[in-house]
């Protein structure tokens, strides 16, 4: 067996109170397609950036070739040969497709003849090129300084499908070169057409690591969403009964299509990202103006980006809390806002969801994560709702803060409240909701009840359930 | 609401004695009296009556009611730097109105000239917020690009269609007595003082007191926050702010009419529309710290000609001070904002993984 020309040994990152990697073992050996599967948030890019000197691991180590490395920056992991291309474009736009090359390169260096750019005029700026041209150029970016290994992160999120084909060939072609490529991506048709060898991580463990050749979908896709191996061993987290509770007395509060929501209905919405759950959340808290209905219900939406959509950092909590409570009569005196009786309601707010501020006149910047998100959990309750849609409200809050957002989305439920649920972990979807709901491709079906972590991991992926 | 925000008043003194400071060692160094240069300053401010009532609190007007529409536009996140464009705007609508209410009662006459004034100035940032809400030009260019053209529509105005009679000077004919406004006896300063100060307690309880200057706040520290979770209609706030900040502005201009000129005239404004900006930024956009940076932005002005006069320093060097005080502030702010988010970024680090 060849050397690996790229070997991650070991490697563990925490951030916080979240360990994004646990003893994860990669490695790239020359002439390969290497695909990276797993979930967002499974720890892909994470371990790429270690490999790729971004992020220092808390334990374990970089080999190149056999040599133990310790890559303080990216510009250290290129000269050693190792190219890394991101999610986003890293292109300057004014400049020309020659004039990015050479920053890629640095002073002094000429610049090499890309095969990667051919028909591509290098005097083009790079704002008159197309999404797939601008993506060659970030390869050839990143292999400009000779590299042998290429990472990929997600490459063909922004592509068509004929641009897809037409990379994964300009991948094969470098393999088949010689060099090494990591491709990471969540898209199993793509790790199979493209890869010689998968490393499946989930929740930042490596689930299945070998050569590609006999894996079904089916399989990939349960290391991916944890239907086999690990799943034993969290089969004890409680299984909800998967029911509608009926009965006329529950009105319903909002439609998605055929699909009625009712009062008291708690229901999670499973999707890979970028299948438009988003989108349907937002259209279902009433902050877009197409279609979805929500009768007239007064609705509360907790927003996953907490600093950004969530709350106001550099205001109070009371403040935030009247954030979208500002017509509550319980301060609004005609024009004038009570902030005493605020202050007062947002101090018993504290204790009834034990959120840990100093007072009430604390600024929500110096809140810890979990304690901001049950401030926005406290509020969006506070509004009464008879529909409540959380957008991955347990993101990146511990264990604790995680269980304490949830029963109160159950206790939510159970009062009567219409709870619509979206998690990126699937886990938390099933272990939640009566309900499911899978979007795929923009696409919104019901999974049938009783569908376990397999059927509705296989209708996430359009396995099946779509007919 | 402010406990925590309470340092304010500390940055203000700081870049003030800043600005003193620099002020004296450049006079030093340029071989002037630096004492005799400041003694000159404080005896043009604040050395007698007539000094501070003629001299500062008339300077001082138009900075604290233009500085409070600014404030206004600032709080939103609008920045309107073309205070000084829609100063002029104002200034043109209200020596012509004032032309018209000769006879009027005084009360009405004042009162239909100034509520002119503040109506020209919100029109001249029309476009502005027009060109802001439907094609996303940034306000920061197209209000400071509308001041040159107001200042070209001044020296049209009194060369042409409100020139005096006899033709000669290149300035208008002084409006009706009916819209002048009354004056402290023994001074010249005049009633646009109280108004101001009216304005400065309004904006303050509104600001503070209302939901309305909640909403405001919030759309402007963060319109994605506030449109999700406050359900604040964002842009709406953003047109209403400027349009306030226009029309405050305009009215601005409006005062130094019926107040202290009675008739328009080219470089009718020391570039009170840029001075204003320095006043809402040291007052930390507070209503009531306006009023005080406004006094004291007036009382430089008015001590500067002091110095002109009994040490022979140059007028313009109080610019000195007021350019420290500008840099202090946004340095504290920017060093804040660092501080800011380097503990927002540990805070992210330690709670959220990349995906």
């Amino acid at each position: 067996m060849t050397n690996p020309v790229l070997h991650l040994r070991g490697i563990s990152k925490s951030f916080g109170a979240v360990r994004a990697l646990r003893n994860v073992d990669f490695s790239l050996l020359p002439g390969e397609v290497h695909a990276l599967l797993g979930e967002n948030g499974a720890g892909k890019s994470t371990l790429m950036h270690v490999a790729y000197g971004m992020i220092p691991p808390d334990a374990g180590g970089v080999e190149v070739s056999g040599l133990p490395m310790v890559f303080r920056s990216p510009r250290e992991a290129r000269r050693h040969g190792i190219g890394m291309v991101h999610q986003h474009f890293t292109t300057i736009e004014a400049l020309t497709v020659e004039e990015n090359i050479r920053l890629a390169l640095g002073p002094g260096a000429g610049v090499p003849a890309a095969r990667l750019l051919e028909g591509v005029n290098p005097a083009t700026h790079v704002h008159d090129l197309g999404v797939a041209q601008r993506q060659r150029l970030e390869i050839a970016k990143a292999l400009a300084i000779g590299g042998r290994v290429l990472l990929l992160d997600e490459p063909t999120a922004v592509l068509a499908p004929s641009e897809v084909e037409s990379l994964l060939g300009t991948v094969r072609t470098f393999a088949r070169e010689g060099g090494a490529v990591a491709l990471i991506t969540h898209k199993l048709p793509e790790a199979l057409a493209a890869a010689d060898r998968v490393t499946v991580l989930r929740h930042g463990t490596v689930m299945f690591t070998g050569p590609i050749t006999g894996r079904s979908a089916e399989e990939l896709a349960g290391y991916m969403l944890g239907t086999s191996g690990e799943l034993a061993r969290r089969a004890e987290a409680v299984q909800p009964e998967r029911f509608a509770p009926r009965g006329p007395e529950r009105p319903p509060v909002a439609g998605i299509g055929g699909i009625e929501v009712r009062a008291g209905d708690l229901i999670g919405v499973a999707a890979v990202e970028g299948n438009g759950q988003r989108e349907l959340l937002r259209e279902l808290a009433g902050l877009s103006r197409f279609g979805v209905s929500a009768s007239g219900a007064s609705v509360a939406f907790i927003p996953e980006d907490r600093t950004t959509e969530g709350i106001i950092p550099e205001l109070t909590v009371t403040e935030n809390v009247v954030l979208g409570l500002q017509q509550d009569p319980r301060w609004l005196r005609g024009l004038r806002l009570d902030w005493d009786a605020a202050r007062a309601r947002t101090a018993g707010l504290l204790s009834e969801f034990s959120i840990r501020a100093t007072s009430p006149d604390a600024l929500a910047a110096t809140l810890s994560g979990g304690n901001q998100q049950k401030v926005v959990l406290a509020r969006a309750l506070e509004r009464g709702p008879r529909l409540l849609v959380a957008e991955n409200p347990t993101r990146g809050l511990d264990i604790r803060a995680t269980r304490e957002v949830l029963d109160r989305l159950r206790g939510a439920a159970e009062g009567g409240v219409a709870v619509v649920v979206y998690s990126t972990d699937l886990d938390e979807v099933l272990g939640l909701a009566h309900r499911v709901l899978v979007v795929h491709r923009g696409v919104v079906r019901e999974a049938p009840v009783g569908a376990d972590r397999h059927a509705v991991g296989a209708m996430m992926l359009g396995l099946s359930g779509w007919r | 609401m402010s406990g925590s925000r309470a340092r304010p008043w500390l940055v203000a003194l700081g870049a003030l004695a800043a600005g003193f400071g620099v002020l004296a060692l450049g006079l030093a160094i340029a071989g002037y009296d630096a004492g005799l240069a400041l003694g000159a300053l404080w005896r043009g401010a604040f050395g007698s009556w007539y000094a501070i009532t003629s001299a500062t609190l008339v300077r001082a007007v138009p900075l604290v009611v233009l500085g409070l529409g600014l404030a206004l536009a600032f709080r939103a996140g609008a920045l309107n730097i073309g205070a000084e464009g829609q100063f002029y705007a104002g200034a043109i609508a209200a020596t012509w109105i004032g032309a018209q209410v000769g006879g009027w009662p005084g009360g009405l006459a004042i009162g239909t000239v100034w509520i002119g004034a503040a109506i020209a100035g919100a029109l001249w940032i029309v476009v502005p917020v027009v060109l802001r809400l439907r094609f996303g030009v940034l306000e920061v260019i197209s209000t400071l690009l509308l001041t040159f053209v107001a200042e070209a529509l001044v020296s049209y105005a009194v060369t042409g269609p409100l020139q005096e009679q006899s033709r000669i000077y290149p300035q208008s004919d002084p409006i009706a007595l009916a819209a002048r406004l009354p004056m402290l006896p023994g001074s010249r300063l005049h009633l646009g003082l109280a108004l101001a100060l009216a304005l400065a307690v309004l904006l303050w309880l509104l600001f503070t007191r209302t939901a309305w200057g909640f909403r405001l706040l919030a759309a402007g520290l963060s319109p994605r926050a506030a449109e999700v979770s406050g359900r604040i209609p964002v842009r709406r706030m953003l047109g209403v702010a400027l349009l306030w900040s226009g029309a405050l502005a305009g009215l601005g201009g409006g005062l130094e009419i019926t107040g202290v000129t009675y008739a328009l005239f080219q470089n009718l404004s020391p570039g009170y529309g840029f001075t204003a900006i320095a006043v809402a930024l040291l007052a930390r956009l507070h209503p009531l710290g306006v009023v005080a940076a406004g006094v004291l932005f007036g009382a430089l002005e008015a001590g500067a000609q002091g110095m002109q006069r009994e040490a022979g320093v140059p007028a313009v060097a109080v610019y000195v001070i007021e350019a420290v005080i500008i840099l202090v502030v946004l340095l504290t702010d920017a060093v804040a904002r660092q501080a800011g988010e380097r503990q927002a970024a540990a805070v992210a680090a330690a709670s959220e993984e990349p995906a």
